[in-house]
């Protein structure tokens, strides 16, 4: 074949291949989410006032569930004694704000403030007090169990060793704006 | 009349000759082997079974409406209100867990009488590519009504491209095109499961018949027909597929929609294995149900998944031990090393890895339709450990165990003689 044609027709075929490439940008961009599901992404606020302790208070942000636990004293005493069975006791994996990076991982000691979204794949782990001791095994002393593929959390959101999520869960940014009333999703340093 | 229509069909027959060439092609003229069996149905029925989706599929979308605000009502009133729509849903709906079934026993047939093997190693690609395509469309399907089991499997199998190192949230995010499982991921997954995948399915079936055509049948001796040919230059153990073989497959489809139809009018459910009894719920994404579980005919990879622990903080490897677990059946044709095809004539050493797998892929299956807590904690000695945890892990092995050491042990197994021609 002449050489000149032949080279013409790998150009062509080059050029088209990019515009090929090209063609396939838009749609896969159309796929990332719209300005109206980012704008659906603000913060929200709770109000704690009539939280009692031990109680559970759920509040949705980002269409996730989050998790706001005013904990007992036992229930402080209960995260305590579960360092040694947890696989993170310190909070090592960066998955809270520098603020909750602490004993109970939360601002105030009593207030736990949570994403109810498993580390493992995403589903939401269900509260299982110290009561649920027939089911969960005789030293349970409280906390989260994954019903999809039955990881445990203890009641500072951190996972127990040999379950199948890896690390603990997360705590979203959130800042008190008074003594009973947070803000989920948004903290001082505006994050 | 009879002089009309043969003078219609010369005319167009003049004109585009192809289609009877096509015809005698692929069914007077192929010849296929003449001792097929039982087995050799689930392949047309396969066929059958993807007619019925794509025509009940059709009508759904009629009164479907793709939007997280409507969709769970457009399936209630598909049920309630849409004349004869409880009908073409429950088609729809039993016609998934069909094709699985169908297709299971499909591949099955294949494992028995080594019909992957040389040289229909292509045909075998592409059926696993059907296979892989067909999990893609009963996944899309599945979100489409918007109920509770919906909703939190397509969130823990978003989740599984979110464990991928690096592009992983980035990927989920893609792919949900929202934080969250919502209308976004919902009116794509629509897209996805009404054209995009079934164009895919249709180009594959078609890759698939005509790979086989090529080489042509094998069958339950695992004998090359066309080694031996008569006078007339065809197999001497072929028969014409049409009439032969259209006529078997009809009888078989016959048996095929009575039991299609007495599961469909009388338990279209399967006790909560076709349609799980969560899915009667709305999907909620700030709740949970308290036992999730994919529905059957994906159960045995959900175990594999579930089985592996973490590893340096990820559960990555889970996802990819799932997705080793599917993507080894490409491998099956040079896994496999015996001389012989079919389970007649192999030895011992196979037709025992054989059951241990199929027991083992059923367990396996059980275990994922069941929480973990199902058989109770273990002693001390394993940690109290959940024991279906611990099962699945051994069932886990053994299943890449068939095929890792496939090559070993199917290559000292002590084979039977192949005869020179099909027996019956």
């Amino acid at each position: 074949m002449d050489k000149t044609r032949r080279n013409l027709i790998i150009a062509t075929g080059a050029v088209s291949a990019v515009a090929g490439v090209a063609v396939a940008v838009p749609f896969a961009w159309s796929w990332w989410p719209s300005e109206r599901a980012k704008a659906a992404g603000a913060p929200v606020t709770a109000d704690i006032s009539n939280l009692a302790p031990g109680e559970l208070q759920v509040v949705e942000w980002r269409g996730k569930p989050v998790w706001i636990l005013r904990r007992t004293k036992e229930m402080l005493d209960a995260v305590k004694k579960a360092d040694d069975k947890v696989s993170d006791p310190k909070s090592e994996v960066p998955l809270q704000p520098e603020y909750a990076r602490n004993e109970y991982r939360s601002i105030k000691p009593d207030v736990l403030v949570l994403v109810g979204i498993c580390s493992h794949l995403g589903c939401s782990p269900q509260q299982k007090t110290a009561e649920a001791k027939g089911e969960m095994g005789s030293d349970w002393a409280g906390g989260f169990l994954c019903p999809c593929h039955g990881s445990k959390f203890d009641l500072a959101g951190r996972v127990y060793k040999g379950a199948p999520a890896p690390v603990n869960l997360d705590v979203p940014p959130h800042m008190y704006l008074s003594e009973s009333t947070i803000v989920i999703g948004e903290d001082k340093k505006g994050a | 009349m009879t002089r009309l229509m043969t003078a219609a069909w010369d005319w167009f027959d003049a004109r585009m000759p192809s289609v009877a060439e096509e015809f005698r092609k692929h069914a007077s003229e192929y010849y296929a082997p003449k001792n097929f069996n039982f087995w050799y149905f689930f392949g047309a029925l396969s066929m059958i079974v993807l007619v019925i989706q794509i025509v009940s599929g059709i009508f759904l979308t009629m009164n479907y409406k793709p939007d997280a605000a409507l969709a769970f009502g457009s399936v209630e009133y598909i049920m309630r209100d849409v004349p004869g729509g409880w009908i073409i849903r429950y088609i729809h709906s039993t016609g998934a867990s069909a094709f699985f079934v169908v297709v299971y026993l499909h591949m099955f047939r294949g494992l028995l009488y080594g019909s992957y093997k040389q040289p229909r190693e292509l045909v075998w690609i592409f059926g696993v590519l059907i296979y892989l395509t067909l999990m893609a469309e009963a996944f899309f399907g599945y979100l489409l009504p918007w109920g509770q089991m919906s909703y939190w499997g397509a969130q823990v199998i978003v989740n599984l491209f979110g464990t991928i190192p690096f592009i992983g949230p980035d990927l989920s995010l893609l792919i949900r095109g929202d934080y969250v499982v919502g209308d976004a991921t919902l009116n794509r997954f629509f897209a996805l499961h009404v054209i995009a995948i079934p164009l895919v399915l249709l180009g594959l079936v078609s890759a698939h018949i005509l790979a086989l055509h090529d080489v042509g049948s094998n069958n339950p001796d695992g004998v090359e027909i066309k080694k031996i040919k008569g006078p007339d230059g065809h197999p001497l153990d072929g028969i014409p597929f049409h009439p032969y073989y259209t006529v078997k497959d009809f009888a078989g489809a016959v048996i095929f929609m009575m039991i299609f139809c007495a599961i469909m009018f009388f338990v279209p459910e399967m006790g909560g294995y076709f349609i799980e009894y969560n899915n009667f719920v709305p999907a909620n994404p700030l709740q949970t149900p308290a036992h999730i579980a994919p529905v059957w005919y994906f159960t045995p990879y959900y175990s594999i998944l579930r089985a592996v622990p973490p590893l340096f903080n990820s559960q990555f490897p889970g996802v990819m031990a799932m997705g080793i677990s599917t993507l080894i059946l490409f491998f099956l044709p040079w896994l496999d090393r015996s001389p012989v095809k079919s389970i007649r004539y192999r030895g011992t050493l196979y037709k025992s890895a054989l059951a241990i797998f199929v027991v083992t892929f059923l367990v396996l299956g059980y275990l994922g339709t069941e929480p973990v807590t199902v058989w109770g904690q273990s002693g001390a000695w394993l940690g109290h450990a959940d024991r279906a945890t611990v099962a699945a892990r051994i069932f886990s092995v053994i299943y890449f165990l068939f095929f890792f050491l496939m090559p070993w042990y199917t290559a000292i197994d002590k084979t039977k003689p192949v005869p020179e021609r099909v027996t019956m």
